[in-house]
């Protein structure tokens, strides 16, 4: 068991603010959107109070929020930003700059659908359609996990065989703005754990002039991106690593890019993330008291995505339940997706029931979850699954459209 | 102290020899004064611009400077992020954006104001060749009025955005404008903005061969002429207080406009309409400098 920090309840945002402050962040751009603003707010006040010693650029865009970041990060200082929704949309063009850059920036991500129309509640939409601007990205389902989680990552961030920059998101109002119990650690401790920020690779340097980012031909890009792409992968057993550290020194474990809840002698397997990956542990508890063998595997990391744990957890099961909150239009879920790449072509690959659903908000509970998993184990059972993914909890006379259209699979 | 060409030569500047651009580009020419004034302290950031191409690919690079390329709209955000980051690290170190005049007019304009108005400690120079020139000459923000560019195929119908007084009224220690033909006016600039604390801007009138169709031999003359006809008038506003730095003896604005195809086939009428443009602007500046204060 590791040291004793703090007991405090408080937001997800304020977690947030508070690893940013543990961290040693040196630069935070900042620019509030809702639902992250009370992030920046908390670490603007920090600073102001002298609790945190940073610069704070009030930034007029997001864009220019993620730009500062790669300024600062490129000048060889920790930087920190939080965003949601169309924010990181509006971040796009630079979330790829930073990561090309290699530069290990931690950015909280409070997940927000997309407009339009206007809508400030969960859904993974802006997160997951910047699933492949080389940034690392965590889900995450607790105010605690959250916190543990911004520092964790900048460890691995910030792992010379990484150094690539990463996103922690947590659900936009269902951990945002609910208070939970948190342990906050002690700003020693942690200090221990995640030393001065100190890159390796490059950085701007008057004594040690390089040009970086010029044009770069044919013959030289395509490794430039494969160097990322491994980088990326290499990640995936720091992740594990690093989480065991953690938990050696402060005691909690979180999971390492997967967290697996009663899957060993399961049947079936529900796989989500994000907060629906907490009401799902409670749904797994009520199936089994119904004498169905379920389990779940929350995906924590989905960049880098553990094809491993997948194909370790999920082989020869009878089959799998995965919940999507975003939807790849006329594809499915981003994560079904992924899993099925992950099981093709190995042998014992289970059928996998795939549920697009809690768009924008939409309340997803453990009894909404439950349904999930029979009607899937149900579908599996008796051959019926006819669809590459169901959306699920549309409103009776959508459902009845839905239902009703022929879908080829 | 006014800078000349002996302490120029003094100082090797961070533009090295064989890079990739154009023969008689003007922009390699404010660089290879503006690095010798700002010395090897100095990091560069480089949006989208010729300045990406120039300083010749990966991976080899003219420039001996620290350089970061970012994307077209974010220079001055990531020159605020550098700046930051050395002021928390107890670095005192030249930032300095250099851009062209779409990444400054146009795509930059955000974050340049973002930038000016939180008195970030950068200088943002913006070379002008007055049209998107690193995609083949089509029209931006800062092409003049009846000016030939791919997308204003019969002449742009619309003023430049007037870039240095929309600085200016930001409020920012100093704003200058320079042009290619008045080297000195424009290393002296460099070197009063590399001792100002807060936000500098300096405005550099860089003439573009290819994009101008204009003698690759001509580029200083092109650029002088540009000021002697007032077209690009020569002042720094230095604390809200405006000072014309070069007033020549007026010359026909024809003689600068026949030495560039993309002023060609303007009628005499149009030629008369731009001089009284030129005239306007010219009598304003010299009302302006009369002001204690223009911002």
């Amino acid at each position: 068991m590791g040291p004793e920090g703090t007991w405090e309840i408080i937001t997800g945002n304020h977690a947030a603010a508070i690893a940013a402050k543990l961290a040693r962040v040196k630069v935070v751009p900042a620019y509030p959107i809702t639902p992250q603003t009370t992030i920046v707010e908390y670490i603007a006040s920090f600073i102001d109070s002298g609790q945190m010693e940073a610069e704070y650029i009030r930034v007029e865009s997001e864009h220019s929020a993620m730009a500062a970041a790669i300024g600062a990060s490129a000048a060889g200082v920790r930087a920190f930003t939080a965003t949601a929704s169309q924010g990181l949309l509006l971040m796009s063009e630079v979330l790829h700059w930073a990561a090309g850059s290699r530069l290990p920036i931690g950015m909280a991500v409070v997940n927000r659908a997309v407009g339009p129309p206007w809508n400030i509640h969960v859904d993974h939409q802006d997160a997951m359609s910047q699933r492949d601007t080389g940034w690392l990205q965590v889900y995450v389902s607790s105010n605690q996990e959250v916190l543990d989680t911004i520092l964790m990552m900048y460890k691995v961030a910030e792992n010379p065989d990484v150094l690539l920059p990463f996103m922690v998101c947590l659900d936009g109002f269902v951990l945002s703005h609910t208070y939970m119990p948190v342990n906050i650690p002690r700003q020693e401790d942690v200090a221990e754990f995640l030393p001065e920020y100190s890159p390796s690779h490059w950085k701007l340097d008057p004594n040690d002039p390089i040009t970086f980012g010029n044009l770069a031909l044919p013959d030289e890009y395509q490794e430039m991106r494969w160097s990322m792409d491994l980088s990326m992968r290499r990640a995936l057993d720091l992740i594990e690593d690093v989480s065991e550290e953690f938990f050696q020194k402060f005691g909690r474990y979180h999971g390492g890019a997967t967290w697996k809840y009663k899957v060993e002698d399961s049947d079936y397997v529900i796989v989500t993330a994000g907060t629906m990956a907490s009401e799902a542990e409670v749904a797994v508890d009520e199936l089994r008291d119904e004498g169905m063998r379920v389990g779940l595997l929350k995906v924590r990391s989905f960049r880098p995505f553990p094809h491993r744990d997948m194909a370790e957890v999920l082989q020869d099961r009878r089959g799998v339940v995965v919940i999507d909150r975003s939807i790849a239009f006329s594809s499915g879920g981003p994560l079904g997706i992924e899993i099925r790449s992950s099981l093709y072509n190995r042998s014992g690959s289970p059928p996998i029931a795939n549920y697009v659903t809690g768009l924008g908000g939409r309340d997803v509970t453990y009894r909404d979850i439950v349904a999930m998993a029979k009607d899937g184990i149900g579908r599996i059972m008796s051959d019926r699954l006819r669809r590459p993914y169901y959306w699920f909890k549309l409103k009776p006379e959508y459902e009845r459209i839905e239902l009703s259209e022929e879908v080829r699979m | 102290m006014t800078l000349t060409i002996h302490d120029l030569r003094k100082e090797p500047g961070s533009y090295l020899p064989g890079s990739a651009a154009c023969p008689g580009c003007g922009a390699t020419l404010a660089f290879r004064i503006a690095s010798r004034v700002l010395g090897p302290n100095t990091v560069y950031v480089v949006p989208a611009s010729c300045f990406s191409v120039i300083q010749s690919p990966f991976p080899k690079s003219a420039i001996s400077a620290p350089l970061y390329n970012i994307a077209f709209p974010a220079a001055a955000a990531t020159a605020s992020g550098v700046y930051r980051a050395y002021k928390m690290l107890g670095k005192d170190v030249n930032v300095v954006v250099w851009a062209g005049d779409g990444g400054t007019v146009d795509i930059g304009i955000q974050a340049l104001s973002g930038a000016a108005e939180r008195g970030e400690n950068i200088l943002y120079v913006c070379y002008d060749n007055e049209a998107y020139m690193n995609t083949g000459i089509q029209r931006s923000g800062a092409t003049p009025l009846l000016a030939w560019t791919k997308t204003t195929p019969s002449g742009k119908r619309e003023m430049p955005k007037d870039m240095p007084m929309i600085v200016a009224a930001h409020r920012v220690p100093y704003v200058a404008t320079a042009s290619v033909g008045y080297p000195f006016d424009l290393a002296n600039k460099f070197e009063k903005a590399k001792k100002i604390k807060g936000f500098k801007y300096i405005h550099i009138f860089s003439t573009c061969p290819p994009g101008w169709n204009s003698p690759v031999s001509k580029t200083a003359e092109v650029a002088k002429l540009a000021v002697d006809t007032y077209f690009w008038p020569l002042y720094e506003i230095e604390n809200g207080k405006l000072r014309i730095t070069v007033k020549p003896k007026k010359r026909p604005l024809r003689e600068f406009l026949e030495l560039q195809d993309r002023f060609r086939g303007l009628t005499e009428r149009e030629i008369e309409e731009l001089e009284k443009i030129v005239m306007e602007k010219w009598n304003f500046l010299l009302h302006l400098e009369k002001s204690e204060r223009v911002f």
